[in-house]
């Protein structure tokens, strides 16, 4: 073991810490909890994720949550991806200010949608559906995916373009069964980034839905303040949002150090 | 080099159709907001700027704003340092590269209020784990519901521990693309540690560096979830940055007028911001 692999492991042990009491404090009884400190949980049980898994309103915010999460990262990628192309390939009248306008959708603070988001997807009968949260957040996502496609798209030389033309290819024809092949880790990455923003926002989601489609989080505040204090049932509630993000993470993680460069090394 | 195509416009239209509707329809409505008074039953009454002039003016405003560029600051100071440490001393190949990606990238994926709650429950006294380590172990007095320093250092670590990781995977891409004949000549030279980092390494994490240190100003200007769920911006007002104080009016007071002239500002302060970083940039990528 090398010298300078200690900060590493002492940076990723400091990630780990709270996770680790996470999951510790869902192992246990709300009287554990409450009477006092113990480092592992000293009646394990398996309460707390009994009770999200049988009661509905636990497991439908899951299952809504997925459902719009999904639906955003197909709906971005599939805009993203021609607009990427155009912005790598040619230049055209307001290409620049285009995609700075682009990118000033990311840098939107939430706060500031929050309420005209509600008045938008409320008039045109879209509130509380998944539709509406997934569309809201392309606002952000749209950007981002476009952003790191680009990036990708600009590594293929142009040559392949031409070849293709050449070999008598017709655009949509060359698009899908020659270009997106070459960018299949930039499509993996960039859906990989819409997935993630969309299922960790919550502020949006939650102004845009009431009932039927109300995200994880919803469930997870109203339960921290109705049912009282269940410390254990919020922390496995907590434990099992971040299973998807860790399994998403696991398949794109050769290219997790490229695609958080946007493709731009 | 990219050729000059007019027709491009029909790639970008569906994603213009759609950012459209979704940014310039709210915009709209907050501009509309902003010139305007209303006292409920849909009626409104002109009031120019005054609602910008009244916020600008406010000793409210004034404070989050200043807690905002403060908490940025201190965000970047702290992050940008550490994620290069980091990232300097990661593993390059073998088993452990993926093990360390995969475990770094993990806070990022948990959901904002999950994160909230997450340190609450690590840093509630007598419960937490870090709550009781200070308060029964080292004899620190610490309760962040109490005491604002406390709060204030939570809300910094915990954001510390949320982000890093994006900085670090940030670096890690620049560092792993330098190739390995750059640092056999840099050894052969007799260079010291710190020339290889500053004339071979740092130039190299230039572009990614800015990426990180753009989206890194932009998310915790922006920052609102995981302080909420925290905090909920006190001690009294001690935490209340800006997407806080901006709900509270917009929302919990519903004051329209004052809460669109407010995000009014707000946005237009990022914008300028990140357009600096922005140009800085791209002037990079044109040479």
């Amino acid at each position: 073991m090398k010298k300078r692999s200690i900060i590493p492991i002492l940076y990723i042990a400091f990630l780990m810490l709270p996770i680790y009491w996470l999951v510790a404090m869902s192992f246990k009884t709300t009287n554990e909890i409450l009477s006092g400190f113990s480092l592992f949980p000293q009646t394990f049980t398996l309460e707390n994720y009994i009770t999200i898994f049988t009661d509905p309103t636990w497991y439908w915010g899951y299952i809504n949550s997925i459902t719009y999460v999904t639906l955003n990262t197909v709906i971005s990628v599939c805009v993203a991806l021609p607009a990427a192309y155009a912005f790598s390939r040619y230049r055209f009248l307001g290409d620049k200010q285009l995609f700075f306008w682009l990118l000033t959708n990311r840098m939107a603070p939430a706060a500031v949608f929050a309420l005209p988001f509600f008045q938008l997807y409320s008039s045109i009968g879209l509130f509380d559906t998944y539709l509406a949260v997934a569309l809201a957040h392309t606002l952000f996502n749209v950007p981002l995916a476009v952003w790191i496609l680009e990036g990708f798209m600009r590594g293929i030389p142009k040559e392949l373009d031409e070849t293709a033309y050449v070999d008598g290819y017709s655009f949509p024809r060359f698009f899908v069964t020659i270009f997106l092949p070459n960018i299949k880790a930039g499509v993996g990455v960039a859906a990989f980034f819409c997935f993630m923003f969309s299922w960790v926002e919550m502020l949006l989601a939650k102004t845009l839905t009431a009932v039927e489609a109300k995200p994880i989080a919803a469930v997870m505040t109203r339960t921290a303040s109705s049912a009282g204090y269940e410390l254990g049932l919020l922390a496995a509630a907590g434990t099992l949002t971040i299973i998807p993000g860790a399994i998403v993470i696991w398949f794109v993680r050769n290219y997790i150090a490229r695609g958080f460069a946007m493709g731009r090394v | 080099m990219r050729t000059i195509n007019q027709k491009a416009w029909f790639f970008v239209l569906p994603v213009l159709a759609l950012v459209a509707f979704n940014a310039l329809v709210p915009m709209m409505t907050v501009v509309n907001y902003s010139v305007q008074e209303t006292f409920g039953n849909n009626q409104f009454f002109w009031e120019g700027l005054g609602w910008f002039e009244q916020i600008l003016r406010s000793d409210r405003f004034q404070a989050a704003l200043g807690r905002q560029f403060l908490f940025t600051a201190m965000i970047l100071i702290i992050e940008v340092p550490l994620g290069i440490i980091v990232a300097l001393s990661m593993p390059r190949k073998g088993f452990w590269v993926p093990v360390c990606l995969v475990l770094m990238a993990l806070p990022m994926l948990i959901p904002w209020n999950v994160v909230g709650s997450m340190w609450n429950i690590f840093t509630l006294p007598k419960i937490g784990l870090l709550g009781y380590f200070l308060n029964d172990v080292l004899g620190i007095n610490y309760d962040m519901t109490q005491q604002p320093l406390s709060a204030w250092i939570t809300v910094i670590v915990m954001d510390v521990w949320h982000w890093t990781s994006l900085v670090v995977l940030l670096c890690y891409a620049g560092l792993v693309s330098i190739p390995d004949a750059y640092y056999q000549a840099a050894k052969i030279d007799g260079a010291s540690p710190w020339s290889v980092f500053r004339y071979i390494q740092l130039p190299k994490m230039k572009t990614v560096l800015t990426i990180a240190i753009l989206l890194r100003f932009m998310d915790s200007f922006n920052i609102y979830t995981e302080p909420f769920v925290l905090t909920g911006g006190g001690p009294g007002n001690s935490t209340t940055l800006l997407s806080i104080d901006l709900v509270k009016i917009a929302l919990g007071q519903f004051d329209l007028g004052p809460a669109a002239a407010m995000s009014l500002i707000y946005f237009a302060i990022t914008l300028l911001v990140s357009w600096v970083f922005y140009t800085l940039m791209t002037k990079d990528d044109a040479e």
